[in-house]
């Protein structure tokens, strides 16, 4: 008889306001076998993945669990079910031991020392059985970041775990790490326990999954036992038939990429919890040229972003920007950045691009307030501030064209407008843009596009980060794929095939 | 259901905080009933008390001069994103600092050299009072609460002892500091006033009442029209901003709690050379605390805090006269009111927001504009 | 030193320091689990308050211990639908209770007693009686050590001991049960609490009720063991000064005892160190009681700007958890 299988969705529907998260997804998880959900950033398989877990409801849809209908309406009846969860970002308490934190929430008992002893016998027994070796009592803030995730591993086992969900887990792991982590789940899938493994790397899929689903704008587009397709058959379906994909360069005007406007070399960072962000990565930005940097969100973009705009300085490495260069001791600083005639449009437009409460008028001077224009001996010139934000307003036609309203006011368009048109303004050299069109309307998309266009032809260099593969496509004249924190490779515009960019942001080069 | 309700800005800046001061005077007003007073007739006699008079309007005028001062101490470190609750200390220090300078110079140079350098003296050292923990929080991370807190208790102590040793004035019982000189001592309004020919009643009521509406005004310029002053909102609003925008936090920090302690010190030329004339314990009173209740009403705006600074004014002054009026009741019925609007105005202050918001759509309203919500 | 002396400072410490330690642990409970208390001046004056109120019109200790805890009680769930149930700022709220006590508590008390806010003294019966007095005797007689550990120990009232007791007692709660352990997880990252099935505002309030009682013992025992009236503003600070002492105790129950021992000792002495003479080294002269009345303060200060060790706040600490959707 036919063991049902571990997971079955049907038809399921999800969306979020005007995005369509998830169209008709169906998912089929045989029991025991390790499952790989492959796709960009909004893919569809994060959502899909939260729903199963319990941190969302479809919309619409059935969810069978080991054969049985399941409403999953919350994370505990998602434990209940057997389905355990491992998160990109750790749920872990620092200043409390391995042990409390598998134990929390719960605790066999009330009095926590007969409970922890118990716990901790359990933990051994489980430990053996799997090969997952933790440091019980040491303090989670002293544990490097491949136990922390055995930690979370071992969490859901505690609970019973029989089906594990696990999101990005090789993203903070070294290559040693990642081998024990393979070895682990191998393991597991020998004891019996049905694994889904949400990643973008492609070479992982084809060395440890059995099956894999291939997700893309929504939908499932690929859904086959791993003996049956490739890597360059996963590559392409990822990335999928792009309309525009690899095209002849346009007939820009302008010079042909020319002098060296910026050049990194070497670049290495690591974050908070030791994790390299950025590892021997190098670019060159010319004149007359858009530098596109491809790759799914998370591999070093934005700490590309952070390094070259002056807002981070890396370990190692060294910027050379115009005549002047740039060591760790003594990095750029954003205003040296804007001296020296390199603009940035952050990523993230609420936090770092606009101070929301301030009216238009002000955040339209962010970063350039000293500037004798707006700033005469300590008095900000508001006549000028006042006047220059109606011409940004009206050149790059920012709705509604009112100086004095609210930041927050305006519509996410067209407060992406307005700090496009502040960072154009000075007439940059070089411009880092990151995510320019997230959660922006068609129209001001093509605008947005047009303009950046324009200051390549009139021969400056744009750094362009997108997890937005088609807008990297539509503008990039070279295209550079970022993976892990290293560069992946570089493709000339007009030889991105989907098998070359997958390839690369996979992972697989 | 996460975001905090999106009101209308009229409603923000002016239904909302007058409904949560009408929740305050209710609550006061129903224990003001409990303990057998009449509230109606309370509040009558309070406005009659603070503005019924010519002499009421000086005193109320006169609190609301030190409440100014320390209610824009509490904002402008609040526009860099701090808590300064050392308004207390400050204001003590700024009595010491003016009481110092006065000591010192006022026998020896004539009142129009004198009286600037009083002023000067009282701001330094508040100045320095509020400095110090900014220095620690921008250079060491020390939290402005708990520190400006501790400062409070070591300027009283600071206080105490130079009053009781060093400062006291030679056979005076009380720990006092000696009189000051005359050309040392703010002249009173109703002084000012005679010398133009007009006669006013006698009351504390100073030329520091000047001395604050300047500060009202320098403190509007700084904050919304100058550089630093756009720098220091940037990093209370958004600190990523103004990172990005290449603002140094660090020293905006400390520019803020240092003007913010120099803010509350000139309290001590209200006080301390304008009332007292020698320095004393306990001539802030609660003055510091009073301010952040002024600052919370006033929206840490200056001219919010012009009104509210005057509202609490009346209030002190009102609670004087009834508390001559009608036996059994006492100036702390406005204490325990200020409380109240802390409460109501400061930490439950958006409690009464999503049903103004349901109210206000049932009547009808905000049809045509939605609230916009960048994705 | 005379050991009478000894004996006597070590017992007067002790028993300055109940409030302090009292309104310490009260801290630590509700500031571990993520909720900022600026008020315990508040709820210690509220409490002291409803303790004399109620003794002098009842002349019953089980009354005016019961008002109390109420009325404690009631402040902290207060505390709680502002700060957790409706995401307020935890400063101002703090700030909030204890300048509406300061002022409600004179204008009771004028109502109810027209003595200018003060209470007449509670009758002796409710105050609190010396214990273990006969042990203490049997003690004085062992030789060496005997009169000043019967001096220094035995023969205080009950909330001293209590204080104690309840020192281990919320040990042995954070650090020995389940909710112990919750609770602290919660003030350093409720995410993951939230993620584990449990509710992190319910441990809130029930951190907050524990504050609520805790405060109101301390409040009680200002009128039922030192003065047997209310005065206004009779906690003079002191509600700030245990927050210190747990700041200086890094937010452990252990830790603040002994800051609170400390900050007690100083003031035990303070008096007593007044006129004792400076050596010549540091200008002579003497030292100033104020210097000692600052130490505490001056000393927390030093801490918290990193100078002798670090103190670390619960890393959630002010912050309204707000789920993520």
């Amino acid at each position: 008889m036919a063991t049902a299988p571990a997971v079955a969705m049907r038809h399921i529907e999800k969306r979020f306001g005007a995005v369509h998260a998830n169209r008709d997804v169906a998912l089929t998880v045989a029991a025991g076998t390790v499952h790989g959900i492959v796709g960009e950033n909004g893919a569809g398989k994060s959502t899909l993945m939260s729903i199963l877990y319990g941190f969302y409801e479809a919309d619409s849809g059935q969810i069978d669990i080991e054969g049985k209908p399941a409403f999953i309406k919350g994370s505990a009846q998602a434990i209940a079910l057997g389905i355990g969860m491992v998160h990109q970002h750790f749920m872990l308490v620092d200043t409390l031991s391995a042990l409390d934190n598998v134990m929390l929430g719960a605790e066999p008992g009330w009095r926590l020392t007969p409970a922890r002893a118990k716990v901790r016998q359990q933990l051994q027994a489980l430990m053996q059985s799997t090969g997952l070796q933790v440091r019980l009592d040491a303090l989670v803030q002293d544990l490097p970041v491949g136990e922390r995730q055995r930690l979370e591993i071992l969490k859901a086992l505690y609970r019973g775990a029989r089906i594990l969900i696990l999101d990005e887990p090789t993203a903070v792991l070294t290559p040693q790490e990642t081998e024990q982590l393979f070895v682990t789940l191998r393991g597991l899938r020998e004891r019996g326990t049905t694994i889904l493994l949400i990643t973008h790397k492609l070479k992982e899929i084809m060395a440890l999954c059995d099956f894999v689903t291939v997700m893309r704008a929504g939908q499932v587009v690929l859904d086959t036992a791993i003996a049956e397709t490739s890597l360059d058959g996963l590559a392409q379906a990822m990335v999928g038939r792009r309309v525009n994909l690899g095209r002849e360069p346009d007939g820009r005007q302008g010079p042909q990429p020319g002098r060296l406007l910026m050049s990194a070399s070497g670049l290495w960072a690591t974050d908070s919890l030791g994790v390299p962000r950025l590892q021997d990565v190098s670019l060159a930005l010319r004149a007359g040229e858009i530098v596109g940097i491809a790759g799914v969100s998370g591999n070093g973009q934005s700490e590309l972003l952070d390094v070259l705009s002056g807002l981070l300085a890396p370990d190692r490495g060294e910027l050379q920007v115009g005549d002047r260069r740039f060591t760790p001791t003594q990095w750029l600083t954003p205003d040296q950045a804007r001296a020296l005639r390199v603009a940035h449009v952050p990523e993230d437009r609420h936090r770092r691009g606009l101070v929301l409460p301030f009216g238009a008028w002000e955040s339209a001077v962010l970063g350039y307030q000293d500037r004798p224009r707006y700033n005469i001996r300590g008095w900000m010139r508001q006549a000028h501030m006042h006047q220059d934000t109606a011409d940004m307003m009206a050149r790059y036609d920012v709705r509604p064209r009112n100086p004095a309203l609210r930041s927050s006011k305006f519509s996410g368009g067209n407060q992406q407008k307005l700090v496009l048109a502040r960072e154009a303004a000075p007439l940059p050299q070089v411009l880092l843009v990151g995510q320019p069109t997230r959660g922006v309307d068609i129209g001001a998309i093509e605008f947005i596009h047009g303009r950046l266009r324009a200051m390549r032809d009139a021969g400056g260099a744009i750094l362009l980060v997108s997890s937005e593969l088609d807008e990297i496509l539509a503008l990039a004249d070279r295209v550079v794929v970022m993976n892990a924190g290293r560069v992946a490779g570089e493709l000339a515009i007009e030889a991105c095939s989907e098998q070359a960019l997958g390839r690369l942001m996979g992972g697989a080069q | 259901m996460t975001q905090p309700t999106e009101l209308p800005r009229w409603m923000d800046v002016a239904l909302l905080p007058a409904v949560n001061l009408a929740i305050a005077l209710l609550v006061a007003g129903g224990v003001v009933m409990l303990v057998g007073f009449e509230p109606g007739q309370v509040l009558a006699l309070l406005v009659k008390g603070a503005f019924g008079s010519r002499s009421g309007l000086s005193y109320t005028l006169y609190y609301a001069t030190t409440f100014v001062f320390t209610g824009l101490a509490v904002a402008v470190a609040f526009h860099g994103g701090l808590f300064n609750i050392g308004g207390e200390g400050q204001a003590m220090m700024g009595g010491l600092g003016a009481g110092l300078v006065a000591l010192a110079l006022g026998p020896h140079l004539p009142a129009w050299l004198v009286l600037p350098l009083v002023v000067l003296g009282a701001a330094l050292a508040g100045m320095v009072w509020g400095a110090i923990p900014g220095a620690l929080q921008a250079w060491r991370g020390s939290h402005t609460v708990i520190t400006t807190i501790m400062f409070n208790f070591i300027a009283a102590a600071l206080l105490s002892y130079l009053l009781v040793n060093p400062l006291r004035e030679p056979g005076n019982m009380s720990p006092e500091t000696a009189l000051f000189a005359d050309s040392a001592r703010v002249p009173r309004v109703h002084e000012a006033l005679a010398w133009l020919g007009i006669e006013w009643p006698s009351s504390p009521l100073n030329l520091s009442v000047l001395l604050a509406a300047a500060a009202v005004l320098c403190t509007w310029l700084a904050l919304w029209k100058t550089r630093g002053g756009y720098a220091l909102r940037a990093v209370g609003f958004a600190p990523d901003a103004a990172q990005y925008a290449g603002i140094r936090p660090r020293w905006l920090i400390l520019a803020s709690m240092a003007a913010s302690g120099a803010l509350a010190g000139l309290v001590g030329v209200n006080e301390i050379a304008g009332v007292h004339g020698r320095v004393l314990f306990d001539f802030v009173a609660g003055a510091g605390f009073a301010g952040i209740a002024v600052s919370l009403i006033g929206r840490n705006h200056p001219l919010g805090i012009v009104l509210a600074a005057l509202l609490f004014g009346a209030l002190y002054q009102g609670g004087s006269e009834i508390s001559f009026e009608v036996p059994g009741f006492s100036r702390d019925t406005v204490f325990m009111l200020q409380g109240l609007i802390v409460l109501f105005s400061g930490a439950m202050a958006q409690v009464a927001a999503p049903a103004l918001l349901r109210l206000w759509r049932a009547a009808g309203g905000g049809r045509s504009t939605q609230a916009k919500a960048g994705p | 030193m005379d050991e009478l002396m000894v004996g006597s400072i070590i017992a007067s410490t002790l028993r300055v320091s109940v409030p302090l330690i009292l309104c310490a642990l009260a801290g630590v409970l509700c500031e571990r689990s993520g909720v900022i208390d600026l008020g315990l001046e508040g709820k210690m004056l509220a409490t002291a308050f409803a303790t004399a109120a109620v003794g002098v019109f009842t002349g019953s200790l089980s009354l005016a211990l019961l008002a109390a805890l109420a009325v404690g009680l009631a402040l902290s769930m207060l505390h709680g639908y502002a700060c957790v149930s409706q995401r307020g700022d935890h400063v101002v709220l703090g700030m909030a209770i204890t300048m509406t006590a300061a002022g409600m508590t004179v204008v009771l008390g004028i109502a109810w007693f027209a003595q200018g806010g003060h209470t007449p003294p509670v009758p002796a019966g409710v105050r609190l009686d010396p214990w273990f007095t006969g042990a203490g005797d049997r003690v004085a007689q062992l030789p060496g050590v005997g009169k000043v550990l019967s001096l220094a120990l035995f023969g205080h009232n009950a909330m001293v001991y209590l204080t104690l007791g309840l020192v281990a007692g919320v040990w042995w709660l954070l650090y020995r049960t389940r909710f112990g352990l919750r609770l602290r997880a919660t003030g350093e990252n409720p995410a993951m609490v939230d993620a584990a099935g449990v509710s992190v505002k319910a441990l809130r309030y029930q951190a907050l009720a524990l504050n609520g009682l805790l405060a109101s013992l301390a409040g009680s025992y200002l009128v039922l063991a030192q003065n047997p009236s209310f005065i206004p503003n009779m906690t003079a600070g002191r509600g700030y000064m245990a927050l210190a002492a747990m700041i200086f105790g890094k937010w452990r129950p252990v830790g603040a005892l002994w800051a609170c021992l400390l900050f007690g000792f100083l003031d035990a002495v303070g008096i007593r160190l007044q006129g004792v003479a400076l050596p010549e080294a540091l200008g002579g002269g003497a030292v100033p009681v104020q210097a000692i009345q600052a130490l505490p303060y001056v000393l927390t200060v030093v801490l918290l700007a990193g100078f002798i060790g670090k103190a670390v706040a619960p890393r959630a600490l002010g912050r309204p958890y707000v789920k993520e959707r």
